[in-house]
């Protein structure tokens, strides 16, 4: 009895709940593990974009979609262990930018933890962003699960340092989803050594979650939906038996398995991308595991906008979405099929006419 | 032969000798006429990815990259909450006027056909579907 209350996730419906905006899911998660000691929760927020305009005026839509965000997770019973917020908290990663968000994230209560973006990173590579958040890689241990936070939004040196005649030119280039200029993502040298030497200390039973803000898989290279040397990262994680990666950047629900590891990605409280898919010119590779998001309706401002809070049960990774202006979604591993997998739409029979992209 | 008659003769014969008849465009203009194509949807991709056409410098292209997601092949279309069929260029006026917080093109505006230009280049080999959701 005690087992099944200790581990539910559950909102509370509160008249701040209600004026934010109607009814919130009174019951997302219910789940009883054999042993709930090991389960806990984490609320993730991604992609806000707040975009200055100038002065003191910013994109209202870009953020309210923050804004709400942030209210929603303040709403969360039982509290959530941390806040993770997973990268382009700005758009063309000026302090205004960074600031604005910054103080918006600041009502968020509770330990908030940073993934660095593009978007907030190639105006100064990220000088401002450590100031305000810390390190732009860095691991912690919470609970018995060993996290990850990478930079995935590096690139090759000679286009971050030689190519570009001025920063913000750069940070331009850089910021077109579509922009044949810009250049793939990767984690680099670096870091790659930095994180087989953090993941050496880690013993292999236990479940490793890493953060980043790109898919450290491949999916479409055209809008770096691509991590350069994911085969690479992916290698340093296959030792393990529990491993998920959660990533932002792509604006859509995404998750895939490969191997032991489990990808998940999480939506941007900003605006929607299109699939992949529904670029006529394009190959891509959208894991075929994968439910697609309904398809946006432009008419409501924050359609397939939102944030998520993930439970670790078990060491593995379930993700509740919560969409503004939309059913909410749950993600979650399939401990028989050990993949995720959508709790309502996996079955194909069970899918709906808006999760069809063209 | 009336004095008419001889002008519309002349006339005639003027026209023969110097220009082709309607069906005998060459290589040549076939190219001309695709680069004409082509600069009109290079403007319109840079309209499209332009801070400047709306007023708080958000672009299509933030929401749309490569114009993907805006379905030009299903156009005209019924769409719900403008409660009627409009073509293209009209939902491109809902765009310009909700996220980019600016103010619609007339229809035939060039930075519209340049809009449209571009944004069928984006689809093309899609077949038509119109009225499609």
């Amino acid at each position: 009895m005690n087992v099944i209350n200790n581990s539910r996730r559950n909102f509370i419906k509160t008249a701040g709940a209600l004026a934010i905006g109607g009814t919130l899911p009174i019951s997302l998660v219910e789940l009883a593990f054999a042993d709930s000691s090991q389960n806990f929760s984490f609320a993730y927020i991604s992609d806000a974009h707040i975009q200055h305009i100038k002065d003191n005026r910013f994109v209202r839509n870009w953020d309210r979609g923050l804004i709400r965000a942030v209210a929603e997770t303040n709403l969360l019973l039982p509290k959530p262990d941390f806040v993770m917020f997973g990268g382009d908290l700005a758009q063309l990663g000026s302090k205004a930018e960074l600031d604005h968000g910054a103080q918006i994230l600041s009502a968020l209560h509770g330990d908030v933890r940073y993934v660095m973006g593009e978007h907030d990173y190639y105006l100064d590579l990220g000088e401002y962003w450590e100031k305000l958040f810390g390190p732009q890689y860095y691991s912690f241990d919470h609970k018995g699960v060993h996290f990850v936070v990478l930079n995935s939004i590096r690139t090759y040196d000679d286009w971050t340092f030689k190519r570009w005649p001025t920063a913000e030119q750069r940070m331009l280039e850089m910021a077109g989803l579509d922009n044949p200029n810009s250049s793939p993502f990767m984690v680099g040298e670096e870091q790659r050594l930095w994180l087989e030497k953090d993941l050496d200390k880690v013993d292999k039973n236990t479940p490793v979650v890493v953060f980043s803000h790109s898919p450290l898989q491949k999916i479409y290279k055209g809008w770096n939906f691509w991590t350069e040397d994911a085969d690479q990262i992916q290698a340093l994680l296959k030792p393990f038996k529990k491993v998920s990666v959660i990533y932002g950047h792509v604006h859509q629900i995404q998750y895939n398995q490969i191997g032991n590891i489990s990808f998940n990605s999480v939506m941007a409280t900003a605006w929607p991308w299109p699939y992949p898919q529904s670029y006529a010119q394009a190959e891509q590779y959208l894991p075929k595991l994968t439910v697609p998001m309904n398809r946006a309706d432009p008419f409501f401002e924050r359609d397939a906008t939102g944030w998520q809070f993930i439970n670790i049960a078990n060491g593995n990774a379930d993700l509740n979405f919560t969409l503004s202006d939309n059913t909410g979604r749950i993600v979650r591993y399939n401990d028989k099929q050990k993949r995720p997998e959508d709790t309502l739409y996996q079955d194909e029979q069970t899918r709906i006419i808006p999760q069809t992209h063209y | 032969m009336s004095t008419y008659q001889k002008i519309a003769m002349t006339l005639y014969l003027a026209f023969a000798a110097t220009s082709a008849l309607a069906d005998e465009f060459t290589e040549a203009d076939v190219q001309r006429w695709q680069q004409q194509f082509m600069s009109v949807v290079s403007e319109g991709r840079e309209l499209w990815t332009s801070p400047k056409l709306g007023t708080n410098g958000v672009a299509c292209a933030q929401c749309h990259p490569n114009a993907a997601n805006t379905h030009p092949e299903t156009y005209p279309k019924f769409q719900k909450q403008l409660g009627k069929v409009v073509p293209l260029w009209q939902m491109i006026n809902w765009c310009l006027k909700n996220p980019l917080e600016g103010q619609p093109l007339a229809a035939d505006d060039p930075k519209m056909t340049a809009l449209q230009a571009y944004v069928t280049y984006e689809r093309r080999g899609v077949k038509l579907e119109p009225g499609k959701h």
